[in-house]
C-alpha cells in the first residue's frame, strides 16, 4: 500500500510534466515566432510546476529516487496523469482546445489546493496558480480568434473540442484515495470545481461562436496507470537520453 | 562574534553585486529574489521568480560563489516557495536599473512608457516573451521593440 499522499502528488506532477513535454513538441514549430514563444512559456511553467510536485513526491517516498529519477526512469503503467494531457498535439487548434480546458480545471483547482492543509502542496500551488492564470487566458483568446475566426479555423476549432470532449471527466472524477485525502482537507474536492468550469468555459464557448459541449461517454483510467498508447511515444522520446545514459549530467 | 546587524548588512552587501544571470543589470537583491538572511544557522534565502524559472539553479551556483568568495562557505542556502515571489518585491533601484538596461518596468497602473524613447504610445505584442517574466510590446512612436517586466 503506498503513501495516498505520494500518490496524489504524483497525480498533480504528472499531469504537469506530460502536458509540459508535449507543449515542448511545438518549440520550433508553432505558427508564429510569438506563438512558440508562449507554448515554450507555458511548457517551461509546466515542468517547473512538475519539478516541485516530483521532487516532494521523491521526498515523501524517501526511497532513493529523486524528481529526475522519477520523471526519466517510470514506464508508461507507473504514470498517474489523467488522459487529456497525453493526446497528441494536433493541430494549433486542437492544441488551444486542450489548453484550455486543462488551464481552466488547473486554475480552479490550484485556487483550492493553495488552501490545503499540507504546506507543500499549497506553497507550490499559490505560486503555480499565478502562472496558470496567463495559461487559461492565452488559450481563451485563440480559442475565441480561431473559433470566432474563418470557416476553416471555425471548423478545426470544433474538431479539436471534439477530439478532447471525453477526456474532461476525468479532470474531476475523485476516486478512494482523493476522497480520503479531501476529508483531511489536503486535496481538493474536484466535483466542487465543476460548476466553475462548466461556466467559464461556456462563456468563452459562446465568445468564440461555438456551440456548447456535448460529452460523450467518458473515457478514464489515467489515475490508475492504463493510458492510451500515445503516452509510450511522449515518454519514448521524453526518457530516451536519461535511459540511455543513466548518469549523463548537463 | 558579530552581531546580527553586521552579518545581514555583510551578506546583503555581498548578494548586491550578484548579477541576474537573464538580466545581469540587476541584482537578486534588487529582483527581490533574496528573502531573508539568518544568522543561526548562517543561511540565505532564496525565491524563484516563477516554477520553471530556468535561472534559479544558476542564481544559486553564483550565490554560492560569491558567499565561498568572501569566506562564508559555511552559510547555507535555502530556497522557499512561499510566500511567492511578486513583482512588487522589485526594488526602486530595480526599476530604475531596468528601465536604463531598456526594459519597461512593472507597473501596478499598467502605465507602459516606452524605456527608450518615453512615449506611452505602446503596445502589446505578446504576453510571453523571451523569458518567464517579461512580456513583448512595441513602441508606436519611435517604431522600437523592447521588453516588459509582466506584473505578477
Amino acid at each position: 500500500m503506498t503513501d495516498p499522499l505520494f500518490d496524489y502528488t504524483l497525480r498533480l506532477g504528472d499531469d504537469a510534466l506530460i502536458l509540459g513535454q508535449r507543449l515542448g513538441e511545438w518549440c520550433g514549430h508553432a505558427p508564429t515566432l510569438e506563438v512558440d514563444l508562449s507554448l515554450s512559456n507555458i511548457a517551461l511553467d509546466l515542468v517547473g510546476q512538475a519539478t516541485h510536485f516530483l521532487e516532494y513526491a521523491a521526498e515523501l517516498e524517501d526511497a532513493g529516487r529523486d524528481a529526475d529519477r522519477l520523471a526519466f526512469h517510470r514506464d508508461a503503467l507507473a504514470f498517474r496523469n489523467c488522459l487529456l494531457v497525453e493526446q497528441p498535439n494536433g493541430d494549433f487548434g486542437r492544441t488551444m482546445a486542450r489548453q484550455l480546458l486543462f488551464s481552466l480545471h488547473q486554475k480552479l483547482l490550484f485556487e483550492a489546493l493553495a488552501g490545503s492543509t499540507d504546506e507543500r502542496l499549497a506553497g507550490i500551488a499559490a505560486k503555480a496558480v499565478k502562472e496558470v492564470r496567463y495559461h487559461a487566458d492565452l488559450a481563451a483568446e485563440w480559442v475565441i480568434r480561431l473559433g470566432d475566426g474563418t470557416e476553416e479555423s471555425h471548423n478545426r476549432m470544433l474538431e479539436g473540442f471534439e477530439w478532447h470532449w471525453r477526456f474532461v471527466q476525468e479532470l474531476f472524477d475523485m476516486d478512494e484515495l482523493e476522497a480520503g485525502l479531501a476529508r483531511e482537507g489536503i486535496a481538493v474536492d474536484r466535483t466542487a470545481l465543476r460548476p466553475a468550469f462548466d461556466a467559464a468555459l461556456s462563456a468563452i464557448l459562446a465568445e468564440a461562436c461555438l456551440p456548447e459541449p456535448d460529452y460523450p461517454r467518458p473515457v478514464t483510467g489515467g489515475r490508475k496507470g492504463h493510458h492510451g498508447e500515445h503516452l509510450g511515444h511522449l515518454l519514448a522520446v521524453m526518457q530516451h537520453l536519461p535511459r540511455s545514459y543513466p548518469d549523463a549530467r548537463w | 562574534m558579530v552581531s546580527t546587524e553586521t552579518f545581514h548588512s555583510r551578506v546583503m552587501a555581498i548578494l548586491a553585486d550578484v548579477p541576474d544571470p537573464e538580466i545581469p543589470a540587476l541584482s537578486v537583491v534588487d529582483l527581490g529574489i533574496v528573502r531573508d538572511v539568518r544568522p543561526d544557522p548562517a543561511e540565505v534565502i532564496l525565491t524563484p521568480t516563477y516554477s520553471g524559472c530556468p535561472a534559479t539553479a544558476a542564481i544559486e551556483a553564483s550565490v554560492r560563489q560569491a558567499l565561498d568568495a568572501a569566506g562564508l562557505e559555511t552559510v547555507g542556502i535555502r530556497t522557499v516557495l512561499s510566500p511567492p515571489w511578486t513583482t512588487d518585491w522589485i526594488t526602486k533601484a530595480g526599476h530604475e536599473k531596468l528601465r536604463a538596461y531598456g526594459i519597461a518596468p512593472p507597473a501596478p497602473s499598467g502605465e507602459t512608457p516606452c524605456p527608450l524613447c518615453g512615449s506611452h504610445d505602446t503596445e502589446e505584442v505578446s504576453r510571453f516573451g523571451s523569458t518567464p517574466c517579461k512580456s513583448q510590446w512595441r513602441c508606436r512612436s519611435c517604431l522600437e521593440p523592447f521588453d516588459r517586466f509582466k506584473c505578477h
